[in-house]
């Protein structure tokens, strides 16, 4: 038994509604109790979706209990496809459903439904959604896809796409084209808008497309060794991932690589003089495992920040993370504990978060800028704008999210120079976000008014802390900036704590300055 | 307009459709989202699986807190496999969780689908972390599981649970059951002050040790009409009930308020004294939000138990036709009187075969459809104009001050289509 607050990931079976919702033709057929059909609203109302999920739910009460469950799950079952007319379906059950071992996967397959039944085993108590997602995914390629002959010209599958997914939509678009550009063509994209038809054709395409891991490799695995299909290892996220994408396509293919960087922007802002200030930037990212790594190397390499935490709650990717961690030289932080993600931005005191929807809200609660690079993801990160994060125009549009919650380039060191000035001064906030101007008076402390945990800035830690603070090192300490406060309180406590020192006065605070000085 | 009502039988007595099949609902463990906030040294700590923190997180929609009054113990595949180590982890989670947060008074053990599949003793559980928290911290058990409890009856099962445990009392009182928002709940208390009725005391009590009493000197009136265990909980120890329309709109407010009133024999100068300016208030702020409504038709699903009392506002209050008026369940002791008030014409449906209710609703083609989250994108795809019920369990919409933004609500969605000159492709 552990006690959870927030989650990263449903429980496995809304993994296979992701599957499912994202297909067509194909039916699910859920063995679950009244209440579980809360998962409809993810896909309705987060993702917008215009029809409800294809999932029938025999949604059993207490009084169903050990007279006719069985029953009820298969009338659902005749009902369903009757209804539905789908091609295929999976069935399976949820966490509860799978306490009470009625075998939906047995019985549907003994119902003479002339159509493929895909029995589904996800353990509730065990696994979370993206596995269910990514198992659900290979069963149904595993039942329904057979060697066939290749196309004539080369082509590929994406494969990954989910719905629910972060970008998926505008990422298939996007990877499509980068793809057309080299003469490829996309013979299957799964399981978004795919049917149950299509993956039978599966085995014609030259080699896979792994978009996202988390969802799609174990298919890969599949059609590597049963169709002989490659499949990439490059996630085309970022200006050099997409980069080495390509050389990898071309490896597969024999072809020449071969990318129309004319509308590529992000190298040229990032070398533009306004983001000098993107300088050495401290950032901490967490999200899934495949999107943190990509986000690494673009805010190292591209933007030029410095990571200084990552992490991922996707336990499937640990072992990568850590490894990827080892190189940028930071800890790698391995949890679905919202609290020990918010504590370790807490004590990093980083200059923005790259993280999900859950890092957004600490980096609200902590004052902290944060934009959003992986699932889980709300409402408003299903833009109707066109907005890939993979090939040219993902690198165009992470620049732009990425720079956005930030106080612009000019602005920050105006905020240095007039960091007293009564209208122009740290609270008042970026001038480019919405939320009315704060004058310094008003402004005393917002964070420990609305949070009933305060930040390590305010003075209950101040009293905690080994070293006591002189008022007029605390005066000083206030004057510095809002966003690397934390990270000079903590730098000149540390410094004086080795140094055996109780107090600090101005004089230490500027000399750790010097000391940490970079 | 209120005054033959006690006459007329209206559709007290009309059939109901009772349908068993796919149900479109939340489960009672949603009525945490609002519970929590209404009782503020609280800690609702359900016993489930991953799946029902994902419930919470997902119908929450917002997470404001870091650490919010509500948490999941997650049933794990070693939990499953012996009861005695459930028990155990149960105690050690429980110990850790009061020992980082002293601002606890009240705890709920709140059952799930699978801790009670797993036949998992809660109650049991509840009096031993009791005996050995009291008096610092009370330990009760409700459950809010799907197979027990459809939605709003999660609320129901809490104060049911709670009814137990209040102390005997011979005074002559009222109780009044039903969370409502802090704001909406003094407008009530001061009505009833003004009228001279007391002492009232509302359940659930915001803190722990808030006075609340019971006896057989009591009277009680609900404001919520799913509160069928409370309302069977209180009669146990020896209330009775004061049977009313619920307070919704100022038809609602007044047959509710004038029960009361007769039962603590307040006369009519009185009642009329405190009462008409905030009826002629309703009145006018009904009339001018509810506009867009009179003459349209509408279509309930039967989500969160309030749709017998909100198609009696709607038809009667904002002149509206209803078609079909589902409820996940119909208990006439107390929907009844809202039942009496509705004029003939509409099917009144229990329980829930979602695909061919929608085919009603489909043939139906009501000018406003109310349903769920599920149904209501997908609905509006095919064109028709919904109401998302949800919004009507967390918006204040009881009593006089706030039936202008209930007919608000209904409105708002005709007033949008109305409004949008592209049409989705």
């Amino acid at each position: 038994m552990k006690l959870s607050v927030w989650t990263y990931e449903g429980p496995p079976h809304v993994g296979a509604m992701r599957v499912a919702t994202a297909m067509k033709g194909l039916h699910y057929v859920l063995h679950a109790p009244q209440g579980d059909t809360y998962a409809d609203l993810l896909f309705t109302m987060i993702e917008r979706r215009d029809r409800r999920p294809p999932v029938t739910y025999t949604t059993f009460q207490a009084r169903d209990l050990g007279a006719d469950t069985a029953n009820l799950f298969k009338t659902a079952c005749t009902e369903a496809v009757e209804r539905f007319d789908p091609q295929a379906i999976i069935v399976g059950a949820s966490c509860t459903a799978e306490l009470i071992q009625d075998d939906p996967g047995g019985m549907a397959e003994t119902m003479g439904l002339g159509i493929p039944v895909i029995p589904l085993e996800l353990p509730s108590y065990q696994r979370k959604e993206n596995f269910g997602a990514d198992e659900t995914f290979f069963q149904i390629v595993r039942t329904l896809a057979r060697p066939t002959d290749r196309t004539g010209r080369i082509t590929c599958n994406l494969i990954g796409a989910t719905a629910l997914g972060f970008r998926h939509r505008d990422d298939i678009t996007e990877l499509t084209g980068l793809l057309m550009e080299m003469g490829i063509e996309v013979n299957v994209t799964a399981p978004y808008d795919a049917t149950p038809a299509d993956i039978t054709r599966l085995g014609a395409a030259h080699f896979n497309v792994l978009m996202y891991p988390e969802t799609g490799e174990a298919a890969c695995r599949w059609m590597e060794r049963e169709l002989g299909q490659p499949f990439t290892k490059t996630v085309p996220i970022g200006v050099g991932a997409t980069r080495d994408f390509l050389r990898e396509v071309a490896e597969i293919t024999g072809l020449t690589p071969k990318i129309d960087e004319t509308r590529l922007r992000l190298p040229w802002y990032s070398a533009s003089v306004d983001s000098t200030y993107l300088t050495g930037k401290r950032v901490f990212l967490f999200g899934d495992g495949t999107h943190v790594a990509a986000a690494a190397r673009i805010a190292r390499d591209e933007m030029g920040f410095e990571v200084v935490g990552l992490g991922c709650y996707n336990r499937e990717q640990a072992r990568m993370i850590r490894a990827l961690a080892k190189d940028y030289g930071v800890d790698a932080l391995v949890t679905d504990d919202y609290l020990e993600v918010e504590a370790r931005i807490e004590a990093l005191a980083p200059e923005m978060i790259l993280g999900t929807q859950m890092e957004r809200h600490i980096g609200k609660r902590l004052g902290i800028p944060c934009a959003v690079i992986s699932a889980p993801v709300h409402v408003q990160d299903f833009p109707a704008r066109y907005s890939p994060q993979m090939g040219i125009e993902g690198a165009n549009v992470i620049f732009d999210t990425w720079v956005h919650p930030l106080v612009m380039g000019l602005e920050e060191h105006l905020l240095h120079m007039f960091r007293e000035d009564f209208e122009f001064h740290d609270d008042a906030g970026a001038s480019h976000h919405g939320g009315k101007a704060v004058s310094a008076s008003d402004a005393a402390d917002p964070v420990a008014e609305t949070a009933p945990h305060p930040p390590a800035d305010s003075a209950a830690m101040t009293e905690t802390a080994d070293v006591v603070w002189h008022p007029a090192a605390e005066k000083e300490l206030k004057r510095i900036p809002f966003f690397v406060r934390g990270k000079a309180r903590r730098n000149t406590e540390s410094y004086a704590t080795e140094r055996g020192m109780a107090e600090i006065s101005v004089d230490t605070l500027y000399e750790a300055k010097a000391h940490f000085a970079r | 307009m209120m005054d033959g009502a006690h006459t007329q039988s209206g559709c007290r007595d009309a059939p109901l459709l009772k349908e068993r099949g796919q149900r479109e609902v939340f489960c009672g463990l949603t009525a945490i989202v609002w519970l929590h906030r209404k009782m503020q040294d609280a800690f609702f700590l359900v016993v489930g699986s991953r799946t029902c923190a994902h419930l919470l997180q997902s119908a929450a929609g917002v997470m404001i807190f870091a650490e919010p009054r509500f948490g999941t113990a997650i049933l794990e595949e070693t939990d499953l496999a012996g009861m005695a180590d459930a028990q155990v982890e149960l105690d050690r989670e429980v110990e850790k969780l009061l020992s980082r947060r002293s601002d606890i008074r009240r705890l709920f053990l709140v059952g799930s689908c699978p801790s009670e599949v797993i036949k998992l003793d809660l109650a049991k559980a509840a009096e031993r972390l009791s005996a050995k928290y009291n008096p610092h911290v009370n330990v009760v058990n409700f459950s809010g599981s799907g197979i027990e409890t459809t939605f709003t009856e999660g609320e129901d099962a809490c104060l049911a649970a709670l009814v137990p445990e209040l102390p005997e009392t011979q005074d002559r009182q009222l109780i009044v059951a039903g969370a409502l928002p802090d704001v909406v709940q003094d407008q009530m208390l001061g009505l009833l002050d003004d009228m001279g009725i007391g002492p009232v005391t509302v359940l659930p009590t915001m803190r722990a040790d808030d006075p609340a009493a019971v006896g057989p000197n009591t009277v009680f009136a609900l404001n919520q009409p799913f509160l069928n265990e409370t309302h069977a909980a209180l009669i146990r120890r020896g209330a009775r009930h004061i049977a009313a329309p619920f307070p919704f709109g100022e038809e609602g407010t007044t047959a509710w308020l004038r029960a009361i009133a007769n039962e603590f024999g307040v006369d009519q100068d009185t009642f009329d004294r405190v009462t008409a300016a905030p009826r002629d208030r309703a009145r006018r702020a009904v009339a001018q939000a509810g506009a867009t409504l009179h003459d349209k038709s509408v279509f309930l699903f039967p989500d969160s138990q309030l749709e017998i009392p909100l198609a009696r506002f709607l038809t009667r209050e904002c002149g509206m036709t209803a078609t079909e008026i589902g409820q996940p369940y119909v208990h006439r002791d107390i929907v009844g009187p809202d039942m009496a008030l509705i004029g003939d014409g509409p099917v009144f449906s229990e329980g829930q075969d979602v695909d061919k209710q929608l085919e009603r609703a489909r043939d139906a083609r009501a000018d406003l459809t109310v349903c769920g989250l599920g149904l209501a994108n997908p609905l509006e795809a095919e064109g028709l104009t919904t109401k998302w019920a949800i919004e009507l369990v967390f918006t204040p919409i009881h009593f006089y001050e706030q039936a202008g933004d209930l007919a608000g609500l209904f409105a708002r969605p005709l007033r949008r289509r109305d409004l949008l000159k592209v049409d989705a492709p």
